[in-house]
């Protein structure tokens, strides 16, 4: 079983189509791995379906950076 | 133009028990697609699976309220089981109720509206996430040429379609980048129940407008929306493709 860390950045990177090792928890979608606003949107959707949960639209707005995704997934489990 | 140019895809065409809707089911079908057409009542369904199935074509029909965010759901849950995620869409669906402005009613304005514009909002939107995770999809928006014409006694109907072409082009544009197609097709009187029940006389002024002088058919319809819906339209998008034999040239 992965930890959640591995499971978010395999999709992070799925999703963005950048390699693991590029991503950093700091790492933010849009200013560092390149996400337009679409890539956004899929993102939140790959996460949802990943760890089975729904994620409102203003909890979805504040997911900016891996660490901030990890952070959400940890504490909605 | 490959004959199977369209094997492996699924795809969902709304309004598809008559008329422009049952012709491009079955061309999709003749494509090589799964097709699913939709109904509203069960023998409107039953009616268009034994269609697909008398024309050799997988898929079947299912019934669809195209004004029922909670049935547009429910269907594309029950086609994504039994077949995969339709990635081409053909928004089909749709009424009219004519009347002159000053005696049209609210409810009459709102049916049409919701039935041929906020459906397409809701089966697009519902769709979207089988084409963006496939990086391909097709969306073919039905218009009319009421939509650029304009016709006495329907307003409601023609609002209505303009707004199905605006929304083409702005999906068009937000959708561009995972490989997804939305264009609309433009039909001109077409012979389809739709047009039946308009009075002779009126139907003999509206074929003398048209330069091939006469009503097009169903099946000529369908032959856009294949076209669109295959792989060499694969760099048309946000386009209205007008059908109407030479009634409404720009």
């Amino acid at each position: 079983m992965s930890t959640i860390e591995e499971r978010v950045k395999k999709i992070v990177a799925e999703q963005l189509g950048v390699k693991e090792d590029e991503i950093q928890n700091s790492s933010s979608f849009v200013e560092d791995l390149g996400a337009d606003s679409l890539d956004t949107v899929e993102l939140v959707m790959a996460l949802e379906e990943e760890f089975e949960t729904e994620i409102p639209d203003e909890e979805a707005e504040k997911i900016t950076t891996v660490q901030e995704a990890m952070d959400y997934v940890t504490a909605n489990q | 133009m490959s004959q199977q140019s369209l094997a492996g895809k699924v795809a969902l065409v709304t309004g598809a028990s008559r008329g422009i809707g049952r012709a491009v089911a079955l061309e999709l079908g003749r494509l090589g697609a799964t097709v699913i057409g939709t109904a509203t009542s069960e023998a409107g369904a039953a009616s268009i699976s034994e269609g697909l199935a008398a024309a050799q074509v997988t898929g079947q029909g299912m019934v669809l309220n195209v004004t029922d965010a909670a049935s547009v759901t429910e269907l594309l849950k029950a086609i994504a089981e039994e077949y995969g995620a339709p990635l081409i869409l053909v928004n089909n669906a749709g009424i009219t109720k004519d009347n002159l402005m000053m005696r049209m009613k609210d409810d009459e304005w709102d049916a049409v509206i919701d039935t041929n514009l906020k459906s397409v909002y809701r089966t697009s939107k519902a769709c979207l996430r089988g084409m963006t995770k496939a990086r391909w999809g097709r969306i073919i928006n039905i218009s009319s040429v009421v939509a650029t014409m304009g016709n006495m006694g329907q307003a409601n109907y023609a609002a209505s379609k303009a707004g199905v072409e605006g929304f083409t082009r702005s999906l068009a544009r937000e959708l561009g980048s995972r490989n997804i197609t939305v264009n609309s097709v433009a039909p001109g009187f077409i012979a389809t129940d739709m047009t039946e029940v308009l009075p002779e006389a009126q139907k003999e002024l509206l074929v003398n407008q048209i330069p091939l002088a006469r009503l097009g058919q169903p099946e000529e319809i369908a032959a856009a929306v294949g076209f669109l819906a295959s792989e060499p339209a694969a760099y048309i998008t946000g386009e209205t493709l007008h059908v109407n034999g030479g009634m409404n040239m720009r």
